[in-house]
């Protein structure tokens, strides 16, 4: 039944003007996918780079609400352009996506990272030495590091497996 | 004569049973290329971060010397990392990939890459302790950090429309 809803989503989607000058100028789908690969690269570099300061592998000696606040606040806007390519590719090759297990694996991945991002940032700004008060805070900051990187790396992989598991 | 040695040296590596793997085995090729996008995109988004402090427009309260050393370690190892990934994935298709425009685009423009940068040290930064905590940088410096971001979201742009302009398998 929702099987059946969402492919009936994606003709109705394929149909659409939007759809159709999507699929039939050549240059858009490449000219998306581009503006969404550089996103993504800011996006994750943001986040990997914080990561890498709470594991303190990189500026050591500049204070972690410092490096957070340099690089996080970047991610939200940077994350509505990554929303709206993404739609846009969706709006124009709906059963790539909708129809593939990996394209919600990714949203659910996304969701996770989101969610880590924003406790990040709340923490941090909540009191600066948040993630520095003592060896449990210290160890906790870690664990929350790596999965960050982990989930980060997760929505890449997905990402490009996205074109390998697309339904026929 | 040259090009027979160099079609020879290709051939050597896309005949290796390595290539053969990559290019036959279902998960190998997709996965080798997951983690070049990984390392691309770090990459690309911590030589923005240089980048963006050369034309002043981000981090300009830290002097270029403290933003560079503080993120290049970040950006060679991804680089390495990308370059033997990317490696891996041209060794399968080597004649191909040669043969597709976009890619040699893309392995010029990341030299062209590496020439802005020998320049921007060699030259334009030699006098850098004199305006390295200045907000506004001399233009030399400013259109070194132009060209990197503009050359590389085109080698990010050339490596997607390969994948639209060669059918690997």
């Amino acid at each position: 039944m929702t099987d059946l809803g969402l492919s009936e989503l994606c003709k109705w989607l394929a149909a659409t003007p939007l759809s159709h000058a999507i699929q039939t100028a050549g240059w858009i789908i490449p000219t998306l996918q581009t503006i969404h690969i550089l996103s993504v690269a800011v996006v994750f570099s943001s986040a990997i780079l914080v990561d890498l300061r709470i594991w303190r592998l990189l500026e050591r000696d500049v204070p972690l609400p410092d490096v957070a606040r340099r690089f996080l606040p970047t991610i939200w806007p940077v994350l509505f352009i990554l929303l709206m390519t993404g739609s846009l590719l969706i709006v124009g090759e709906p059963r790539r996506s909708l129809l593939n297990s990996t394209f919600y694996l990714k949203m659910a991945l996304l969701a996770v990272a989101i969610m880590l991002t924003v406790g990040l940032q709340r923490s941090i700004s909540s009191s600066p030495n948040f993630w520095d008060k003592d060896r449990g805070r210290r160890m906790a900051g870690q664990f929350a590091a790596t999965v960050s990187i982990l989930v980060w790396c997760g929505i890449l992989f997905a990402g490009r497996w996205i074109a390998y598991t697309q339904a026929g | 004569m040259m090009q027979q040695q160099l079609q020879e040296f290709i051939s050597y590596f896309e005949d290796s049973g390595l290539a053969d793997n990559i290019r036959e085995n279902d998960v190998l090729f997709p996965l080798i290329e997951s983690v070049h996008v990984v390392a691309i995109c770090l990459v690309v988004g911590s030589i923005l971060v240089v980048d963006l402090r050369l034309l002043g427009l981000a981090s300009i309260h830290r002097s270029v010397s403290r933003v560079t050393s503080g993120i290049l370690p970040l950006i060679w190892s991804a680089f390495a990392v990308a370059v033997a990934s990317g490696s891996l994935l041209f060794i399968s298709n080597a004649t191909k990939y040669l043969g597709n425009g976009y890619f040699v685009a893309k392995i010029v423009l990341i030299c062209v890459a590496g020439l802005n940068m020998a320049i921007f040290h060699g030259i334009s930064a030699r006098d850098l302790p004199r305006w390295e905590k200045e907000a506004a940088l001399p233009l030399p410096v400013r259109l070194a950090g132009g060209l990197s971001i503009l050359v590389w979201v085109s080698v990010v742009a050339c490596g997607r429309w390969i994948g639209f302009t060669m059918q690997v398998r």
